[in-house]
């Protein structure tokens, strides 16, 4: 995984950009000592690290346009980064850059229930949104599964999703407006409290655009009532494509279940070993959920168990109180972990089409014999949003590179059968130099042509989202090209 | 023009200086866009459709009714419920869906279930300079780069002509009701409707119609889904909004008939006057319509839309803090001087124009509509 050569002659001026960057912030909020920025050396993809030249946790709007203002008059690339739990590397410094943390910008300020919005600064939690309504029977439903530490910031700029977008969409379906600072310091509102844009979509374009066309500082968010209750059932069933069957019939019959998650036989005896929830050995797995009344609830999984009875089930486990509903998704919710016991995983974040999950899973099978390396599958079946765990060994050399080219294999099958590259986690750096797998160089370079207009010198997060060969001309337009690309590990 | 293939598309931009007014059915043209007619019409077909997996790949030229046909063989539907303003505006013809996607038209249903952006999962189009770009896909988790869909929703041709939309489809629910309240304030209803939509209990519909013609007031909730669930929320909204009064029950036909009204702005059909279409927070809603002091108005959304008929040329927009106005249906004369479209700040009108340029450095699309 390349990166581009950090410009020595921003280096060089470090003390100057650091006492600019003192005089318009707390003391406290620039960290500048080699040991301190450390801290910020990587987010949750491990495996690449590069400290910063410096890290600043602005509390405000102001000071972030002050940061911003004084980063664009320097030269100076800036990263941004929310809690730092991204799986892709999105927040992954070069040694020349200031990383931007929104982490102390977390009030909350509005809540609004007649109109059902709440208003936050973006470093704050994804379920701390929830923690600030749920009292008065309010959620807010993207629900990405670092949701108790990632930031709302972070969750902006990835568009993440959850487990439970089948039925209420992503980020991007629940983002009404956003205060954003563009590289330059400029201050613009984008939306607000009402829904849609009365001009072009600036705010569709904003959401997933992984912190390359300004940092978000403030957002305005839908919030929903918590539904009456949620249940879940069990299903097992001895071959995927029974299990791949049986969600598209449900589907089909017209029921919306909040969560339909699929494991396959690898991941359960790996969760069985490690979290003993009881689920039955078999080939695939579901957990579906349903929401509603006590009736409502009922209704819906007496549909769904009758379809489900039709495809013969080994297994068909129904929750008929919260204790048998925890019982049902201890296994699932432990399954990270799970596999995180028996070795270092990579966790890839491909979307398919529903109907292509058997020959995928099959493929994938076939792949792990040929690269020796294990593979779980963790699926949002109702979404098609997969997460094959790729074992391996970080201690063994050569064993990160074999996993990452089995990643990316599994990457390419999913775009092959119509799907993407990633359904939430983002490009970041780990998908990048994939980009061209999916897209065309000209559809590339259109969406680079909208980081043109954001951000002309291109210093926001720089390096992300598009192969470095794509961008290499619009980078060295503002910063220093990249001549060789030096691995962060050995910076 | 009339282009069968999206090649032969992109051949007639790259060819030609332009301007270029695009057309799929005509029937929502709302702005002032100059040039030659292109129309997407040629662009039809179905190019895929999974029911089990809510995905449908259709030519952008393809009409919405036939769209709209081969889901009910199914049992689904598009859930954003487009309307057809072709009443609206005086104008004859049949919607296309690249047409519904790039003005993100969407109906009653929007507060819940999304706009046509939210169901839109991949566009192929051309763009100014002739070129065909894809973005998105066909599945309905996918941040794979910039979410150009979005973009390209709602910017009515001014950035490229879609020649392909992938859509997210949505199962029909087996039946709806609707509950009618009969009297309320525009104030009184809209707190009612935010009771409603606080609740668990799925309204997929709340509007408030105020009297008209000696009609009395009328506020509207949509349930829909499985007859029991159904059957369920209606009696325990009931039960909830009890302070405000006792409902009417609307079933199935009738409730269908008084959505497809609202959804289409029959009210101001054979009215004279300007439409306006106001999108803002429900709270203000009554606020906005005393303030403007219209000839007559009504309520989606909880209150976040506003449909308002107003004197020709009368100018509302300086009432509208929280939201914007655009100018859906008025004289040329009146929307070249009021403006469509609602004025933008100044960075976002920047970055709106900057993004134009570099996707139609010629302006060869729809010029004069927006911005």
């Amino acid at each position: 995984m390349d990166m581009p050569s950090p410009n020595v002659a921003l280096i060089a001026k470090k003390d100057r950009i650091v006492s600019r960057l003192r005089a318009v912030l707390p003391d406290d909020a620039v960290i500048s000592d080699i040991a301190e920025t450390r801290a910020y050396e990587c987010d949750a993809l491990t495996a690449y690290r590069c400290p910063p030249l410096v890290a600043v946790l602005p509390a405000n709007t102001a000071e972030v346009s002050a940061v911003l203002k004084i980063c664009h008059e320097e030269g100076v690339p800036v990263v941004p980064r929310g809690a730092g739990t991204s799986l892709a590397g999105g927040a992954l410094p070069t040694a020349d850059c200031v990383i931007l943390g929104v982490a102390r910008m977390n009030d909350v300020i509005e809540v609004n229930y007649p109109d059902r919005f709440i208003k936050v600064q973006t470093g704050r939690t994804n379920l701390s949104v929830t923690g600030a309504v749920e009292q008065d029977g309010f959620f807010y439903a993207p629900d990405p599964s670092s949701q108790l530490a990632c930031a709302i910031a972070g969750n902006i700029a990835m568009n993440s999703g959850g487990a439970h977008c089948l039925k209420y969409g992503v980020t991007t379906n629940n983002l009404l407006g956003v205060t954003m600072v563009l590289m330059d310091g400029t201050v613009v509102e984008v939306g607000g409290a009402h829904m849609d844009s009365g001009g072009l979509d600036l705010l569709g374009v904003i959401c997933g655009s992984e912190g390359q066309l300004g940092v978000v500082t403030e957002a305005t968010l839908r919030i929903l009532p918590k539904p009456e209750g949620a249940l879940p059932v069990l299903i097992g069933y001895d071959s995927n494509e029974v299990a791949g069957q049986c969600v598209s019939d449900i589907i089909k019959a017209g029921i919306l279940p909040v969560a339909i998650e699929f494991m396959d036989r690898p991941c359960i005896e790996a969760t069985e070993a490690f979290a003993k929830a009881g689920y039955p050995m078999c080939e695939a797995l579901l957990i579906i959920e349903v929401e509603g009344s006590e009736g409502e609830i009922r209704d819906q999984l007496d549909r769904i168990m009758a379809i489900a009875k039709t495809h013969n089930p080994v297994e068909l486990r129904e929750a008929k109180d919260a204790d048998q509903a925890y019982r049902i998704w201890l296994g699932r919710k432990s399954a990270f972990g799970a596999m995180g016991q028996i070795n270092d995983y990579m966790c890839l974040d491909g979307t398919i089409p529903v109907s292509e999950l058997p020959y995928v899973l099959r493929r994938i099978g076939e792949m792990s014999k040929e690269y020796g390396l294990g593979v779980g599958n963790v699926f949002h079946a109702g979404d098609g949003n997969m997460h094959p765990l790729i074992l391996y060994n970080a201690n063994k050399p050569g064993d990160l590179e074999k996993c990452e080219a089995f990643g990316a294999d599994i990457l390419k099958l999913c775009v092959e059968v119509g799907g993407c590259l990633t359904g939430e986690h983002g490009v970041g750096i780990e998908k990048r130099d994939l980009m061209t797998v999916q897209y065309a160089p000209v559809d590339l370079d259109r969406q680079m042509a909208v980081k043109d207009v954001f951000d002309p010198q291109w210093l926001l997060n720089p390096a992300k989202v598009f192969p470095l060969a794509s961008s290499e001309a619009r980078r060295a337009g503002g910063s220093a090209p990249s001549a060789s690309g030096i691995h962060p590990r050995d910076i | 023009m009339m282009p069968k293939t999206e090649q032969e598309l992109a051949e007639l931009v790259a060819g030609g200086s332009g301007p270029f007014r695009i057309a799929g059915g005509g029937t929502r043209t709302i702005g002032l866009a100059e040039g030659e007619a292109l129309s997407t019409r040629g662009l039809s077909g179905v190019k895929l459709y999974e029911p089990g997996s809510l995905t449908l790949v259709v030519g952008a030229g393809t009409l919405l009714s036939e769209v709209e046909e081969l889901l009910a063989r199914e049992g689904q539907r598009l859930a954003f419920e487009a309307p057809s303003l072709g009443g609206l505006l005086g104008v004859e013809g049949y919607s296309t869906i690249g047409g519904v996607v790039a003005a993100n038209a969407s109906g009653p249903r929007r507060m819940v279930a999304g706009a046509a952006r939210d169901f839109s999962l991949g566009v192929r189009f051309v763009d100014g300079r002739g070129e065909v770009v894809k973005n998105g896909g066909r599945v309905m988790k996918n941040v794979t780069g910039y979410d150009l869909v979005k973009l390209m929703s709602g910017s009515h041709g001014t950035l490229g002509v879609l020649s392909e939309v992938s859509l997210k489809t949505q199962p029909m629910p087996e039946t709806q009701v609707s509950l009618v309240y009969e009297g309320l304030s525009a104030d009184r209803a809209v707190a009612m409707m935010s009771a409603s939509l606080g609740s668990p209990f799925e309204v997929s519909g709340a509007s408030h119609l105020p009297e008209a013609g000696g009609a009395a007031a009328r506020t509207v909730l949509r349930l829909e889904g499985f007859e029991k669930s159904v059957a369920y929320r209606s009696g325990s909204l009931q039960a909830l909004l009890a302070p405000f009064g006792e409902a009417a029950v609307l079933e199935i036909t009738d409730s269908e008939a008084l959505w497809l009204g609202i959804r289409d702005v029959q009210r101001f059909t054979a009215a004279e006057g300007d439409v306006w279409r106001i999108s803002t927070q429900p709270s203000t809603a009554a606020d906005i319509v005393a303030a403007i002091n219209p000839l007559d108005a009504f309520y989606d959304w909880g209150g976040g839309l506003i449909w308002a008929l107003t004197s020709s040329g009368t100018d509302i927009r300086a009432h509208i803090k929280n939201g914007h106005a655009t100018l859906v249906r008025a004289a040329e004369a009146d929307k070249r001087r009021l403006g469509v479209f609602p004025p933008e700040n100044a960075v976002v009108a920047k970055l709106s124009e900057g993004l134009r340029r570099q996707f139609d450095p010629d302006a060869k699309f729809n010029r004069g509509m927006m911005g």
